[in-house]
């Protein structure tokens, strides 16, 4: 069987490329970390991969806000064939500085829209936060809408490292992402319970961590799978097959879903 | 000659004059070598220009020449066993690198010759470790001090061979007392707070920016740190063990990439060779632009895989003048300036040739290469220009729209500066043991909170935090530990595993450090074995292998014209040769800032010595690292090593107004121990491990308890000490070469084998009522304390 290719996007100030790299190839992908510049110049490249990965780091030194820049230059340079990439249904992800990105450039949460309707924020402490959290996976009836979240326990934990992960949306937009069951993660306790800071650690509404759009196939969040690939990874090492990280199966998923 | 370059008069000057030229200018030269510059130009019939006096001052500056502990120094030292002199022509060459040579480790690749040192992480690859200082710019402008220091050395990792692709940083600041008084706070200084806040400010905003996770360091807070913070900061990186030489042959061309040049940085490397006043310029401090340095981080790798140079270095204290100059050193160097790109319009051809403008790096470029490696540079948006190329005269040729502004020869840039030679003494005072120290249950529980609150104990995670440690997912042992993640404990060393460059591989590196000023404050020697066996201590804590660590030094002391200062860095520099040897660890690579001094209505107030030791080591196997929390209840608790009656400089002390003896070092026994407490976690019989140093016993077995969620019941009778001593000083007592340790029952007979013949005893168990109780029956002692108190005075406010 032809190797499933994944792209993944980097430009001045991407941080995660490498890392995100080799967890794709660990499931089996192909990957290619490609600038920018290069996908502009040859406009049809982005469409000939499976999977499209925008990694975490500071983009253009997140100056203006964060992502800003490099979703403008992605939408304006690269727009159409993002969408049609998007809405063809090839699995998208955006960790991050990544997920800031798809969110500001509007392929999150409504990519037939591709308009900008939710944002990342200042966190509510006001500084950058490295530290390890909770999730909840969102599930109706035992599944996840996403296809990158399927057989994920109900709580895994996750790093994140961000100074703008504090999701916001107006209501309208909220009430529809919940009511589409478009969450994907939310902040919460050990035990799956409502938390506060610092688990919770910007202040998203309704605590918010990663969305998807309503067909499954694009996610953004902002902790960080990537860095929890191995068991080793993890503060206390644990992890499932006594080897791997829970983020391990993120990008397992999306591999599995295309095959 | 150019209008744009003055002729400096030099040549009819007297003595006062030249002093009088050297101070005005910022040169920091000293008469002995403002003469010296004098004769050069008398014998060449004419007076240098502005360029040629500039150069001559970068390159003979202490920041890049290191004079002091190259120079020639007269040693006396006044102890109870009588008098002893001692002559070093060379210090550095006769102490820390001696035992180095002598040393002679195979898997040394590359010491104390390029920009880092380097050594074997496998077949294939090397890791390569620098740490710099960037004291005088963060006392002036803590922000951008700290963030170009942080960006200064992350280019001498990738300055290293051909460059290394960095994987790691590490910090380590010494500040003021954060609630000094407003009124106290000299003239024309910051806050110690504000210093604080901007200097982790700076190494976040850079080094989250260029993805290298910040994984080991530490504060330590003195007043005498007020006026002359210290910031050290470290870069850990990888190489293809092909790429770690360089070589330049004539007919290469000079291309400098990156960051443009601008008015930022003048004098830098100058201004930091002498003591600081209200009149301190802030213009020598750097402006910092951490995208512009990590384009040339992804290019350059790409050139370097692509073999498209043959040597780089990078643009730091003496910016290009230094840059080019090293490059050119043995060929000879022309350059145009009016070809280096411009920030803006107006600089003068000797503010281009010195700026200290960063994100700058310096590439010899075959000239068949010259499209190619251009065409890559412009791919990524990185600014690439050809300045020049390297000659075979020897000579350091330097013009300006067609006209020479510098001639001068090589041999009298890099080896023309006169060797002086400098008084250094040092007299021994007694440290006596104190009067027995005891207490009650009551206040000792109180004690050891206190303790734990100290700001040189509580926790840094209001830092850590701020830092991305885990940027490239490699960091395995991390700077914060613990079973879950609500609680945490301070870890003794960080562990990288760089999967993600080294496919397969099993193999990691362990980063850590030891520094303790308070001891240095009695007594230099002590202060530098401790720091050394802490570093290591810490590095094995984690499941290092002694036999494969590495350390660096970085001294930073006060004016070493001053003959009792220079006798505590001697006293330290020996020091360092001493545990090296005994040891067997080589230094790789250090770096010394000297002149940390402020003056202030004509008093000069010196910084406490302090020397950092930085460690290094490859880790065999991944997987057999451990970390310092408490596993499970029901386990054995040991504490390995002999505890003595040393609270000289210790926490304790400093809080309870009390003198003492300072730790000591016993380095046969340490390094035989060592080498046992590695056999032992390698093997697997160890679930925790955690180094006692600052606060004792009592602050490390706390910090396993409450990083642990667990409880711990101690018998302190049963802690083996070389004379009789009080719970108090058992509790507190800062002596080296200690382990605390949990063993799951079934491991314990092997455990004991392992360490058969040195002193440990079993003194208690893990539980899991999480309370920490702390018996002795001798003293009808019983301290019991709950793990969320000892937390809460742990994690007090630092500086938020």
């Amino acid at each position: 069987m032809k190797k499933i290719k994944a792209i993944i996007i980097r430009t001045a100030g991407t941080n995660c490329d490498y890392e995100l790299k080799s967890a794709f190839e660990m499931c089996g992908a192909e990957a290619e970390r490609i600038h920018i510049n290069e996908l502009i110049a040859n406009k049809n490249k982005i469409l000939s991969y499976d999977i499209l990965a925008v990694p975490g780091g500071f983009s253009y030194g997140d100056d203006i806000a964060s992502g800003k820049i490099l979703s403008n230059e992605i939408k304006n340079k690269l727009g159409d064939n993002v969408k049609k990439f998007a809405l063809s249904g090839k699995p998208i992800i955006g960790i991050c500085n990544g997920f800031q990105i798809l969110a500001k450039m509007g392929l999150l949460p409504k990519p037939e829209k591709f308009e900008q309707i939710s944002t990342l924020s200042y966190n509510d402490s006001n500084k950058f936060e490295c530290r390890w959290v909770y999730l909840k996976t969102e599930k109706k009836q035992g599944d996840t809408k996403c296809i990158w979240t399927k057989e994920i326990p109900d709580v895994i934990s996750l790093p994140v490292a961000h100074g703008e992960g504090k999701f916001i949306a107006d209501e309208k937009v909220l009430k529809e992402i919940e009511e589409k069951s478009q969450v994907v993660f939310r902040y919460c306790d050990k035990d799956g319970s409502k938390t506060q800071y610092p688990e919770d650690p910007n202040g998203s509404m309704n605590a918010i961590a990663g969305i998807c759009n309503d067909k499954g196939n694009v996610f953004g969040l902002m902790p960080h799978p990537e860095r929890y690939v191995y068991a080793l990874q993890h503060p206390a090492r644990e992890g499932y097959d006594g080897v791997y990280g829970w983020g391990k199966q993120i990008f397992q998923n999306a591999i599995d879903f295309l095959k | 000659m150019n209008s744009n370059v003055n002729i400096v008069e030099i040549n009819s000057l007297n003595d006062n004059q030249l002093i009088e030229l050297s101070k005005k200018n910022t040169l920091s030269l000293s008469l002995v070598e403002m003469k010296e510059v004098q004769k050069y130009f008398k014998a060449a019939k004419r007076n240098p220009t502005d360029v040629e006096l500039e150069t001559v001052a970068q390159t003979w500056s202490e920041h890049c020449k290191h004079k002091t502990l190259t120079g020639n120094i007269e040693y006396a030292e006044e102890t109870s066993k009588g008098k002893k002199v001692k002559k070093y022509s060379n210090l550095l060459k006769e102490t820390i690198f001696k035992a180095t040579v002598e040393l002679n480790k195979k898997w040394c690749i590359s010491v104390f010759k390029d920009n880092a040192g380097v050594i074997d992480f496998d077949s294939k690859n090397g890791v390569a470790f620098k740490v710099e200082t960037h004291n005088h710019p963060s006392a002036l402008e803590p922000y951008g001090g700290s963030a170009t220091g942080i960006g200064g050395v992350i280019r001498d990792i990738l300055g290293v061979g051909l460059g290394a692709k960095p994987l790691a940083n590490t910090d380590v600041f010494c500040f003021g007392l954060p609630d000094t008084k407003y009124s106290e706070v000299p003239e024309g200084m910051h806050h110690p707070k504000r210093i604080a806040k901007g200097v982790v400010s700076g190494v976040r905003d850079y080094g989250n920016r260029m993805g290298i996770p910040t994984v080991n360091g530490a504060v330590f807070f003195d007043k005498g740190y007020m006026a002359n913070p210290l910031v050290y900061c470290g870069t850990m990186g990888i190489i293809p063990k092909n790429k770690a030489f360089k070589e330049v042959k004539s007919g290469d061309l000079v291309l400098v990439v990156g960051g443009r040049t601008g008015r930022d940085g003048i004098h830098g490397a100058t201004f930091s060779s002498v003591e600081l006043d209200k009149e301190s310029d802030v213009s020598a401090v750097q402006i910092g632009n951490p995208i512009v340095e990590k384009k040339v981080l992804d290019t350059m790798l790409k050139a370097r895989d692509l073999n498209l140079y043959r040597a780089v270095t990078d643009c730091g204290a003496g910016g290009l003048s230094s840059a080019v100059g090293e490059l050119g050193e043995k060929t000879g160097v022309e350059v145009q300036l009016e070809k280096v790109p411009l920030k803006y319009k107006g600089l003068k051809p000797w503010e281009i040739w010195i700026s200290e403008a960063q994100e700058r790096m310096v590439f010899a470029v075959q000239p068949k290469n010259k499209h190619k490696i251009l065409k890559l540079f412009k791919q990524e948006n990185v600014e690439a220009t050809f300045i020049g190329k390297f000659t075979n005269d020897n000579k350091l040729t330097l013009t300006y729209n067609g006209k020479k502004v510098a001639d001068m020869s090589m041999e009298f840039l890099h080896d023309g500066v006169p060797k002086p030679t400098r008084p250094a003494v040092w007299k021994e005072t007694k440290q006596l043991k104190q009067k027995p120290v005891k207490a009650s249950a009551k206040v000792l529980a109180d004690d050891m909170k206190k303790v734990l609150s100290d700001i040189n104990v509580c926790s840094r995670d209001w830092i850590i935090r701020q830092y991305d440690h885990e940027v490239q997912g490699q960091t395995v042992v991390k700077p914060l530990l613990g079973n879950s993640i609500h609680n945490f404990g301070p870890s003794d060393a960080a562990v990288i595993w760089p999967y993600t460059v080294v496919k397969n591989t099993k193999k990691a590196v362990v980063l850590s450090n030891g520094l303790n000023p308070e001891y240095g404050k009695i007594d230099t020697y002590k202060m530098t074995t401790s720091a050394i066996e802490e570093s290591v201590r810490n590095a094995v804590c984690v499941g290092a292998n002694p036999e494969m660590l590495s350390v660096l030094d970085n001294f930073c002391w006060g004016n070493p014209n001053k003959p009792e200062i220079l006798g505590s860095l001697v006293r330290a520099a020996q020091a360092c040769y001493d545990m090296s040897k005994g040891f067997e660890i080589p230094f790789i690579s250090g770096k010394d800032s000297l002149y940390n001094e402020y003056t202030i209505d004509g008093r000069t107030y010196s910084i406490p010595p302090a020397l950092l030791i930085s460690a290094m080591g490859v880790i065999e196997d991944v997987d057999k690292t451990i970390t310092m929390n408490f596993k499970s209840a029901g386990n054995y608790i040991y504490l390995v090593g002999l505890t003595k009656n040393e609270l000289g400089g210790s926490v304790y002390a400093k809080i309870k107004g009390l003198k003492g003896i300072v730790p000591d070092v016993d380095i046969k026994v340490s390094r035989k121990l060592m080498k046992a407490m590695y056999d032992a976690i390698s093997s697997g019989f160890v679930e925790a491990c955690h180094d006692c140093s600052e606060g004792g016993f009592a602050a490390a077995v706390s910090e396993m308890a409450f990083a642990g969620e667990l409880g711990a019941k101690i018998n302190a009778d049963l802690i083996k000490t070389d004379f009789q001593m009080t719970l108090t000083e058992k509790l507190f007592s800062e002596s080296n070469t200690r382990f605390i340790v949990e063993i799951m029952p079934e491991n314990k007979e092997k455990f004991e084998k392992t360490l058969k013949g040195f002193v440990f005893a079993q003194i208690g168990t893990t539980e899991s009522e999480q309370s920490l109780v702390i018996e002795s029956k001798k003293s009808k002692i019983s301290i019991k304390t709950k793990i969320k108190d000892l937390q809460k005075s742990w994690q007090r406010q630092l500086l938020g």
